[in-house]
Parts: C-alpha cells; sequence; structure tokens
C-alpha cells in the first residue's frame, strides 16, 4: 500500500466499520438464511438457490406483489397531483404562510402505528366517527368486511398522512421562483396554465424526483398502517409483502423462504427507484442535450 | 404620449409614490435616476399596469389607461435579474409573446430571426437560457421586449447583474435596437454616469418623487435644487454651508472672492457645491481651500482623493496618478466660476454658465 493511502483508510474505517455493522453484516445474515435450511436445533443444511426458485414460483408472492404495485401506483397517482395542488394554491407570504405549514407539518409528526390506530378506530362502524357517520347515512361501508372499503380506508388514510410531505416538498421549490418572473408572465399575457407548464413546473422537477421516489419506497414497503388497520385482511385482501413476509418469518418460522422473499422486496424496491430516478433526471438531460443538438422549433 | 397626471402610490403607511407628473414622447429614451428604494420599480409598475394608482391618472396618447389589464397595453419589460422561461430555447423564449398574441407563424420567424439578429443571438437560438452566459440571458430577455412591438418598454436596471464589459456594449447598443419601434423608453437606473452616456431625458427620484425632469444634459448641468444635485453626482457633490458677505464668500476661515453675477447675489446663508473634478490638488489661478487628507484611490488614469474640509468629507477627482499624504493638510484648488450655490430652501440660485462646463471625463 502507498503511504499517502494509510491516511485515507483512517478516515474512512470509522464509516465502514459502523455500515458494516448497521447494515452489511444483517445484510450478510439474511443473504446465510437464504440459501440454507434449518430444523432448529441450529442445524443448517445447504439448498442453494431453491428457496429462490420457491418464492419466486409461489402465487402467495405474486398476489402479494401486486397487490404492493397497485397500492404505490394509485398512492403515486393521487398523492403528487394533489400534492402540487396543494402547494400551488398555499399562500406565499402573510401569517397564512406558518398557519399552513404548522397544519401541514402535523400529521407527519404523528408516529405510523399511531396514524393506524386512529384510523382503525375512525372508521369503525360501530364506535368510529367516520365508519358510524357513514353507517347513519345508509352507506354500506364496513372496511373489516369488504375488500373494496378496506382499501379505500387504507388509501384515504395514507392520502391524509403523507400528501403533506409532497405538499412541503413542492412549496419549497415553489418559493424560490422570485417574483419577477410572475410579473414577466402577466406583462406577457401569459395563462395560468402557461405559467404552471414553463415556470413552476420546471423549477419543482427537481423536488418532485424527491418527493416520487420517497413516496414510492415508503407505499411499496408500508406495513404499520394496515397491520393495526386490517391486520392483512379480509382474507388476505390487504396483505402486502411486508406483511407477508412477517407472517411468514415470525408467523410460521420459515426462516429461508423468508430470507429469500426479503432479498427478492429489496432488489425490486432498488430497482423501481433506479428506473424511477433515471427516467425523471433523464428528462433533463435531454432537453439539454436536444437544445446542443438543434431543431430550434 | 405617455402622461402620468398628479399619481400618488401608498401602501399601507407608506407613500412609495408622491404626486408624480411626467410626460413621455413617442420615441424618446427617458432615465428614472435615483438610489435604491428611491421608488423607480414602484413608477415602473404604475406605467406598466401592474399596479393601480391612488390617486391621479395614467393617460396614453389622451386616454386613461387605468381600467386596462396589463396583458392588453403593448407593454414590455426588462428586469435586473435575467428572465426567460428555463426550459424553452432561446428562440421559442422570444417567439413567447408572439406565441400568446397568436401571431401567424411566418411573421413569428421572420420576427425572432430579426430580434435575434439585432442582438446578436442568431447562433444561439437552439440553447437553453441556462447554457448562455449573463450577458446573452440579457440579451433574450430583450429581444423578447423587441419583439412584442410594445409602445412603452420598461427597462429596470437591465444592465446592473452584468460586468463592466458586457454593461458598456450592451448600453451603447440598447438606444440604437430600440429606436425603429419608435416606443416609449423607460430606463431606472442608479448611476448618474449611465443617464449621462444613454442621453434622452432624465428624471430624478428621491423618495418616491420626482424632483426634476428634463433633457438628461440640462438636469445634470442646472439641477432645480440640492436634492437633485446630489442624486445626479458621482462621486457625490462636494457641498458646504457658506456665508456671503459682499464680494465674498466666507467658508469657515477660508474666503472665496466672486465677481460678476456671483457677486451681485443678495448677501445671505448658501450652501456650496463643487464637482469633483473642478478640485485641483496643484493650484495655478484660482482660489483655494485646504482640507487633511483621509483616503486616496487611484483607478489607474485618474485619482480619488478624500479629504475633510472644515469638518464636511470632499472628494476630488484629478487625472494621473497622484498620491497626497494621508492626514496631511492639502489645498485643493478651483475657479470660482464653476461654483454652484443653493439658497436656504436649497433652490438653486447659480450654476456655473454652460459653455464653461467641460465634457464628463469618461
Amino acid at each position: 500500500m502507498k503511504p499517502w493511502n494509510n491516511k485515507a483508510w483512517l478516515f474512512v474505517l470509522p464509516v465502514l466499520v459502523l455500515v458494516a455493522f448497521s447494515a452489511i453484516i444483517p445484510l450478510m445474515t439474511v443473504v446465510n438464511y437464504s440459501v440454507q435450511d434449518s430444523f432448529g436445533n441450529n442445524e443448517f443444511y445447504w439448498v442453494g438457490l431453491e428457496w429462490f426458485q420457491e418464492v419466486l414460483a409461489s402465487e402467495r408472492f405474486h398476489n402479494s406483489l401486486m397487490r404492493n404495485l397497485l397500492f404505490s401506483g394509485i398512492i403515486l397517482l393521487i398523492e403528487i397531483p394533489l400534492g402540487i395542488a396543494v402547494a400551488l394554491a398555499m399562500p406565499r407570504r402573510g401569517w397564512g404562510v406558518s398557519v399552513c405549514l404548522v397544519l401541514m407539518a402535523l400529521p407527519l409528526l404523528i408516529p405510523w402505528n399511531v396514524v393506524g390506530t386512529i384510523w382503525q378506530v375512525f372508521a369503525r362502524v360501530d364506535i368510529g366517527l367516520l365508519g358510524h357517520t357513514l353507517a347513519a347515512m345508509g352507506v354500506d361501508y364496513n372496511y373489516t368486511q369488504d375488500t373494496l372499503d378496506a382499501w379505500i380506508t387504507l388509501i384515504v388514510m395514507d392520502v391524509w398522512h403523507w400528501t403533506s410531505l409532497v405538499v412541503l416538498l413542492c412549496y419549497s421549490g415553489l418559493v424560490s421562483i422570485p417574483d419577477a418572473y410572475y410579473q414577466a408572465a402577466r406583462i406577457d399575457g401569459a395563462s395560468r396554465w402557461a405559467v404552471f407548464r414553463y415556470i413552476q413546473l420546471p423549477k419543482m422537477r427537481r423536488v418532485l424526483v424527491i418527493a416520487v421516489l420517497l413516496r414510492f419506497m415508503d407505499s411499496f414497503m408500508i406495513y404499520t398502517e394496515p397491520f393495526v388497520v386490517t391486520g392483512g385482511g379480509p382474507g388476505n385482501a390487504t396483505t402486502f409483502l411486508s406483511i407477508d413476509l412477517v407472517q411468514m418469518a415470525i408467523g410460521q418460522f420459515d426462516l429461508g423462504p423468508a430470507a429469500a422473499m426479503s432479498l427478492v422486496y429489496f432488489l425490486i424496491i432498488l430497482v423501481i427507484s433506479w428506473v424511477f430516478y433515471t427516467v425523471m433526471t433523464q428528462q433533463d438531460n435531454e432537453s439539454v442535450t436536444d437544445g446542443r443538438a438543434g431543431g430550434g422549433q | 404620449m405617455l402622461e402620468l397626471a398628479g399619481v400618488s402610490k401608498r401602501l399601507g403607511n407608506e407613500d412609495h409614490i408622491r404626486d408624480v407628473s411626467l410626460q413621455l414622447e413617442r420615441g424618446s429614451m427617458n432615465v428614472l435616476l435615483g438610489p435604491t428604494l428611491s421608488g423607480k420599480t414602484s413608477l415602473m409598475r404604475l406605467m406598466a399596469g401592474l399596479d393601480r394608482p391612488t390617486h391621479g391618472d395614467i393617460l396614453l396618447d389622451g386616454v386613461s389607461v387605468l381600467g386596462v389589464p396589463v396583458q392588453k397595453r403593448r407593454v414590455a419589460m426588462v428586469y435586473q435579474q435575467f428572465i426567460n422561461y428555463p426550459t424553452l430555447t432561446i428562440y421559442e423564449n422570444i417567439a413567447s409573446p408572439l406565441r400568446v398574441a397568436r401571431v401567424p407563424r411566418t411573421d413569428i420567424d421572420r420576427k425572432v430571426r430579426h430580434a435575434a439578429d439585432l442582438l446578436r443571438l442568431t447562433e444561439y437560438l437552439d440553447k437553453r437560457p441556462a447554457e448562455l452566459s449573463g450577458g446573452q440571458q440579457q440579451r433574450t430577455a430583450i429581444a423578447r421586449a423587441l419583439v412584442k412591438e410594445s409602445q412603452l418598454v420598461l427597462l429596470d436596471e437591465p444592465l446592473a447583474n452584468l460586468d463592466y464589459k458586457l454593461r458598456e456594449e450592451l448600453r451603447q447598443e440598447l438606444p440604437r435596437i430600440f429606436a425603429e419601434l419608435g416606443a416609449i423608453l423607460v430606463y431606472a437606473s442608479t448611476e448618474p454616469s449611465e443617464a449621462l452616456l444613454l442621453g434622452g431625458n432624465t428624471a430624478t427620484l428621491h423618495q418616491g418623487r420626482v424632483t426634476q425632469f428634463g433633457r438628461t444634459i440640462d438636469v445634470f448641468q442646472r439641477p432645480v435644487d440640492l436634492v437633485t444635485a446630489r442624486i445626479f453626482s458621482d462621486p457625490p457633490l462636494n457641498t458646504a454651508p457658506v456665508c456671503k458677505r459682499g464680494a465674498e464668500l466666507q467658508l469657515e476661515r477660508f474666503v472665496i472672492p466672486l465677481s460678476g453675477s456671483q457677486a451681485a447675489l443678495p448677501d445671505a446663508s448658501y450652501t456650496l457645491g463643487l464637482r469633483p473634478w473642478h478640485l485641483s490638488l496643484q493650484g495655478s489661478s484660482g482660489c483655494s481651500v485646504e482640507g487633511q487628507v483621509t483616503v486616496t484611490e487611484i483607478t489607474g488614469s485618474e485619482t480619488y482623493s478624500h479629504l475633510q474640509v472644515a469638518g464636511h468629507p470632499w472628494v476630488s477627482l484629478t487625472h494621473g496618478i497622484r498620491q497626497p499624504e494621508v492626514d496631511t493638510l492639502q489645498s485643493l484648488y478651483f475657479l470660482p466660476e464653476n461654483m454652484y450655490l443653493f439658497d436656504e430652501a436649497e433652490r438653486l440660485v447659480l450654476a456655473p454658465d454652460l459653455p464653461t462646463e467641460p465634457a464628463w471625463p469618461e
């Protein structure tokens, strides 16, 4: 090793140790479990990729995965446009700003299991304010028995909990636009849509990438809230990958398949996040190279 | 012709504009000169129609335009910041006001290319604003103002964010670029030298009030009062209270002999004003005062010497490099005919005769 490298190692080492203990070692134990079988007594047998094949072929996994994809898709389709709309409607100056910001931040400050409990009670038909009111109005609503009702409850809860995050991110992008831009647009006679399309949206693009990534990852990994509210039911209707995984690992103590599944789960999130990131930032690069290549109109 | 008749703008408890009356002719260059917060931008917003005056009327060719929304006023504005649409090409940026106005395609193309040609942007038409230099970005914004073919073009310190060289270059081009438009040009600036270089007319602003409006050179040479003279002087006008007795002025212990029309003024207290370039460190003729040297700044071709004269900070601007020693007493020489005198109400009572005024030192 060259002498100037020694000093660099000194700086990197503490971080390396920390990352090893917090991420690499736990991850490697999972990898270890995923390729072995155990009959208790701390005896392990090498099974190779058998668990992976089993998990990938199982209908149970496919169903959970499709539920997750559907859930994240719906969440993104609602929360991103809604977040942008709310951010646009928020005041830019005056006392209203702090009021709005505090109100927006409130749901984000509540622990996830508490959010679950709140909605679990709120939506109950017998004593919950929402559930009881709906029942009194003659709406046939019961999230513990009806699949659609359970989904609606979870989606409304997630929108209530997390749209604020999108709002706050978008708002931070919006307030960085100098007033002169709006003034110039007014003098130009630009329409409200043109102002949004050509001034506000470009300025929000960077924060939107972050918002989409965060909301996708979080909603795809969702566990606590459906666990508290529906417990994965009715039947398996709201059993997402994370709930399925916990059932497999702790409920059935199938450590091998559970480990294999969690690795697949992890890879899916990684790949989809990478795709989102690449697609959304590529637009940026494209627009620049486009300009260089020519074709002005 | 754009006419402002007794226009005032009040926001909350603050008067932003106080009783401004101006008449701006078509095809003229009008400079709004004043320090930051003197009301230049507020006045421009009123002219553009972005704000409504609290009192007074704004007339275009004799017709009040107060009820006309800004989009229909044929106004263009260029700002200190370089304002362009970030995702659009330079071509589309310049074309944007024409697209809004639904001008036919072929006309748009012709006008955009003409404007780009005038502003030397032709080779950048396919690029995006972020890929251009600050100067080119501002040229794009100016081109956008140009293609609109507005009756009123408002330039709000358009060159303030550019570096020295680009500023000089674009300042020379601006009047030429807008000349064929025949529009009313309004140009806000904090720099007296910029007003003089642009020529045309100048309105000096002080705390929301127009103190004087006229041909730029006239306002410069014969400011109506001390405030105007101070606004229109950089480096600042040297002033000191003086007392006139007979044919002489007393500035503390210094005596300045008077003659002709100066001597004919009634005996009273006045404020003396002297341009920095009328003060010389080397005497030959005229009269002199003494001051203590505080700082010397050298630009290369010129020397700014700061002195305390009878307790007042004075500046002398002389050609070449001179280095009077700090804290020493230094004599300042000047010709009495270069003096400005303001009465106790700070109105101008005497200005140097026009023909003796030397050219602005560039």
